[in-house]
């Protein structure tokens, strides 16, 4: 039999093996009035897990603002959904799949990915798009990040490209304190028909509970607890078996099959099996309908004989759906399920108590009130405290200060975080279902069109290094630069999803940042009067050398009204003038360049004018629509210098530049600064500062450097951390 | 003309295809299951992962029902039509010469390439120029083309290379550059790159559209239906 926490003393009880506290333990005992059964024991250790309850953070989460005139869907659906018009939902959430893929990346990101596109077709949307949020450790000093980051990249292409959904965009970075806990963020955008729109509630005692999709085995048996929930420190290779395995095939017929289904208007409710498995599903399913649920355990078809009633119940086997379905459709169901060959079965049905029971050829093995599973699981508040000294080392210096602004420049863009992610990017399909209107380097965000002619956007972003240093800020500044990339190809934003990736928030100084983090997303959201409509949250990645950077990742999905008119970020034509827009005032504190010599994690990240920032936002996002803006990019990582290279080198042409003496040309203010270029009348009201033309990028006084230099730099940086021919 | 686009479990451009199928004729799907052709001009293997891939590329899928039906179409001087994924089912299924092994990189890769049309002589380039260039997407992990050298002349002799991957662009250590080749009777064509992925300049590019606009004046000449 499985072991569910390998490596812990055998002595312990049980409940504390499975991660269990003896608060929450005896909690149980108080609630059931008697001592749990071992199938019970083990669906209490998953739904109580931080994973499944989110037990630190859901007080947390109420700060943020989850309303909106766009929003059909909020949090507490498989994945919020925003209406694009015409009748049309986008359906879409980031979620994260770190521990897995700390311990083996290919599997750990590929069903990462298969995890978000299910929680995407578990609302009835196709899912249309992938976009990942990487983090890893140096990889010029790291041969463990350099393997993390090779397989988890083969492991997402592996399952989006098999799949048919399109990979179009992300973001990476390199810091050091990554180096065990990389992050694996998925996000997946999904479309739908309002009409098709589904919510996961069980509903109508005597329907039946059919189980759709994949055999269930013993894989991932307790991820959500031994992995999801708790540090990562020796052993880990002994938790292999606790990782899942993907098969995208399979989920690729259970994505047509699920949504002819719904086409067909046979299901009453459909929910995805992820973490915690038939557990979590079948309770979230009978909580949410305020119904009970009987499932015949013995019903479920097995990929290996002699699996224990506990495993079945919590095992993690991929590309599994659970749906509700009128006794009087069944056989209409079980029919589309034979024609894609996915395997239906009827394992249960609804009822109208509101206890979820489990039978084993017909004798309960567990039989526990939905509410005490779901809702009476303990939330903790925290205790933030702020730590008096920085808690991550500075990293290595590669400059020195006073070397010339060319070196400087070059430097930055072969950085691991700043250089292309071409070597990346080039392994995911970009294309598949004909919506790509903007791929990878060819704008901020990328652009997929609807088929009406709108179009809509979407980028992700988090720069935990800055969070770092001002958690309210860095996280504030997430948002501001997620919307500054929709602003640069003329999108709007609808909706906003995230993945909080932090430390254990058990300790103070990690309970400071989350709580101040989740305070800074809530006060740009609200600025920005974009709501949440759903996410994650990824807590425990913490190694015994100290908590990863404080990570939330944001993603955000704008529209555009005109497909035809989104825009670009490369420089085009020769002539065009060059402007900068925006209130940007940069500064040195948590910046690529701060990093590169070495300075320590810290220091005052810049102020932001609102008011301002809505206005260049609005600025560039018209003009950029009204087709007066020939390029637009936002001024991001390494400053203005990097961000006028960009813009070079993704056009194949240089500029010529004059800025005011001592101008900050590296220093940082994200989502506060845009690069646009176009003809001079169109850019009046705009601080002009240059022109486009020549073969190579001049600021007058400061450098000069050949496109081809910049884009060499730019495209060999991250090949050569890798050790492969650029 | 009508084009059938076949769809098989793992299909994943099957509705690309038929879309961009769409903008030159009457285009409808192809269940693998069914042997029904129905009535089509032609018919397009779509790229994807048929039947998950897992044993060989196109190995499983070139012995669905649909196959059959398609072996005797071809045989009868139906225009197939194989991008992709579809290329290697059409090499499994011996439509086709040669083999597709994995890249020299071993990785999957996707890339926008510059192809160069080698021969217009058959009806899948009839509209295109011998030394034209198209940019066209590559998508795929198992896309080197491979035959022995002497087969490899003969097919050269014959006319049968009909795209090759311009200079520098090769993008899977493809046997002399080679992106497309048609069989001895230039009915059945295959290819690495998806033209079905350049049909609109908003999404890229419209150079596949002459693959697509070649099959359809072909289909309306009297002759086709010899």
């Amino acid at each position: 039999m499985a072991t569910v926490a390998p490596g812990r003393a055998s002595t312990e009880p049980r409940y504390r093996q499975l991660g269990l506290s003896d608060y929450e333990y005896e909690l149980i005992l108080e609630r059931l009035g008697r001592e749990p059964s071992p199938v019970e024991l083990a669906m209490f250790s998953l739904m109580w897990s931080e994973h499944c309850a989110y037990k630190h953070s859901r007080r947390l989460l109420r700060r943020l603002p989850n309303t909106g005139p766009h929003v059909l869907l909020g949090p507490g659906e498989n994945a919020g959904a925003v209406d694009v018009g015409s009748g049309m939902a986008i359906a879409f959430k980031v979620e994260s799949h770190n521990h897995p893929s700390a311990v083996e990346p290919f599997q750990g990101a590929a069903t990462g990915v298969g995890g978000i596109l299910r929680d995407v077709f578990a609302v009835g949307a196709r899912p249309i798009a992938v976009l990942d949020s990487l983090r890893f450790g140096e990889p010029g000093q790291s041969e463990r990040s350099r393997y993390l980051l090779e397989r988890a990249v083969a492991g997402i292409g592996h399952y989006g490209n098999s799949i048919g959904v399109p990979t179009v965009g992300g973001e990476i970075y390199f810091e050091s304190s990554y180096e065990q806990n990389c992050l694996i963020n998925a996000m997946c955008l999904g479309l739908a028909p309002h009409s098709r729109l589904i919510r996961s509630a069980a509903a109508g005692p005597g329907n039946v509970l059919v189980l759709l999709g994949a055999l269930t085995g013993r894989d991932g048996i307790g991820g959500a607890s031994v992995l999801a929930s708790a540090e990562l420190g020796e052993g880990d290779a002994e938790k292999r078996p606790s990782v899942q395995i993907g098969d995208p095939f399979t989920e690729k017929k259970l994505l047509e099959c699920c949504l002819e289904l719904l086409d067909g208007e046979l299901l009453v409710s459909l929910q995805d099996l992820g973490a915690a498995g038939l557990t979590s599903a079948s309770a979230e399913m009978a909580s949410k309908g305020r119904v009970g649920l009987d499932i015949e355990i013995s019903n479920v078809p097995l990929r290996e004989p002699g699996m224990a009633p506990f495993e079945i119940m919590i095992s993690e086997s991929q590309e599994r759906m659970l749906c509700v379905v009128e006794p009087e459709r069944v056989g209409a169901v079980l029919a589309v399920c034979e024609r894609w060959e996915t395997l239906a079965t009827p394992i249960g049905q609804v009822t109208s108590g509101d206890h979820l029971r489990v039978l084993n050829h017909g004798r309960p093995v567990a039989d526990l009130p939905v509410h005490v599973l779901v809702d009476d699981c303990p939330l903790y508040d925290l205790e933030p405290v702020e730590p008096e000294n920085g808690i991550y080392p500075a990293s290595a210096p590669v400059l020195h200060g006073g070397e010339p602004e060319t070196q400087v420049l070059l430097t930055l863009m072969r950085s691991p975080n700043i250089s292309s992610r071409r070597h990346v990017f080039e392994q995911y399909d970009p294309v598949v279902q004909s919506r790509t209107v903007r791929r990878p380097e060819q704008a901020d965000a990328a652009v997929l069109q609807l088929g009406d002619g709108s179009a809509i956007a979407v980028s992700i972003d988090g720069n935990g290094r800055r969070v770092a240093c001002d958690p309210r800020r860095g996280a504030a500044e997430a948002v501001y630069e997620c919307a500054a990339n929709l602003a640069c190809v003329g999108a709007e934003p609808l909706g906003l999803t995230n993945c909080l990736n932090f430390g254990n928030p058990e300790k103070p100084h990690v309970a400071w940042q989350l709580t101040e983090a989740v305070e800074g997303l809530a006060e740009a959201c609200e600025a920005l009067g974009v709501p949440v409509v759903g996410g994650n949250v990824s807590l425990y990645n913490e190694a015994p050398t100290g908590p990863i950077l404080p990570t939330p990742v944001v993603g955000i999905v704008g529209k555009l009204p005109d497909a035809e008119t989104a825009g670009r970020l490369g420089f085009a034509r020769a002539g065009d003038a060059i402007a900068l827009v925006g209130p940007y005032d940069p500064a040195y504190a948590g910046s690529e360049l701060a990093k590169l010599r070495g300075a320590h994690v810290g220091g005052e990240l810049p102020a932001v004018d609102l008011q301002a920032l809505r206005a260049a936002h609005a600025a560039v996002r018209e003009g950029v629509r009204a087709g007066r803006l020939v390029s637009a990019h936002d001024i991001a990582e390494g400053g203005l210098a990097v961000a006028l290279a960009e813009c070079c080198v993704a056009g194949g042409i240089g500029a010529r530049l004059t800025l005011p003496g001592g101008f900050d040309l590296f220093g940082e203010a994200p989502g506060c600064g845009f690069v646009v270029s176009g003809p001079p009348e169109a850019l009046a009201g705009f601080t002009i500062i240059g022109e486009v033309g020549g073969e190579a990028l001049e600021i007058e006084g400061r450098l000069k450097l050949s496109v081809s230099e910049l884009q060499a730099a730019y495209e060999c940086g991250l090949p050569d951390l890798l050790e492969r021919r650029c | 003309m009508k084009v059938g686009v076949i769809r098989f479990p793992g299909s994943c451009d099957d509705i690309d295809a038929q879309q961009a199928a769409a903008r030159v004729g009457e285009a409808v799907l192809l269940w693998h299951r069914e042997r029904d052709l129905q009535g089509v001009d032609a018919v397009i293997v779509p790229g994807g992962f048929s039947y998950g891939d897992y044993l060989r590329a196109g190995a499983i899928a070139r012995f669905a029902p649909v196959m059959e039906s398609v072996a005797e179409f071809a045989s009868d001087g139906g225009l197939v039509f194989g991008i992709c994924n579809g290329f290697q089912v059409l090499c499994e299924a011996h439509l086709l010469p040669g083999a597709l092994l994995a890249n020299t990189s071993l990785r999957f890769v996707f890339r926008q390439v510059e192809l160069e049309v080698v021969r217009n002589d058959n009806p899948f380039t009839a509209t295109c120029e011998p030394g034209e260039r198209l940019s066209i997407p590559v998508k795929h992990t198992t896309g080197r083309f491979y035959a022995p050298d002497d087969q490899l002349d003969a097919l050269e002799q014959r006319g049968q290379v009909v795209l090759r991957y311009a200079p520098g662009n090769n993008p899977n250590g493809s046997v002399r550059d080679i992106a497309g080749v048609c069989n001895e009777a230039r009915n059945v064509f295959g290819l690495m790159p998806h033209p079905e992925h350049a049909v609109d300049a908003l999404t890229g590019s419209t150079d596949g559209l002459k693959l697509l606009q070649s099959i359809a004046a072909h289909a309306r000449q009297p002759a086709a239906a010899a």
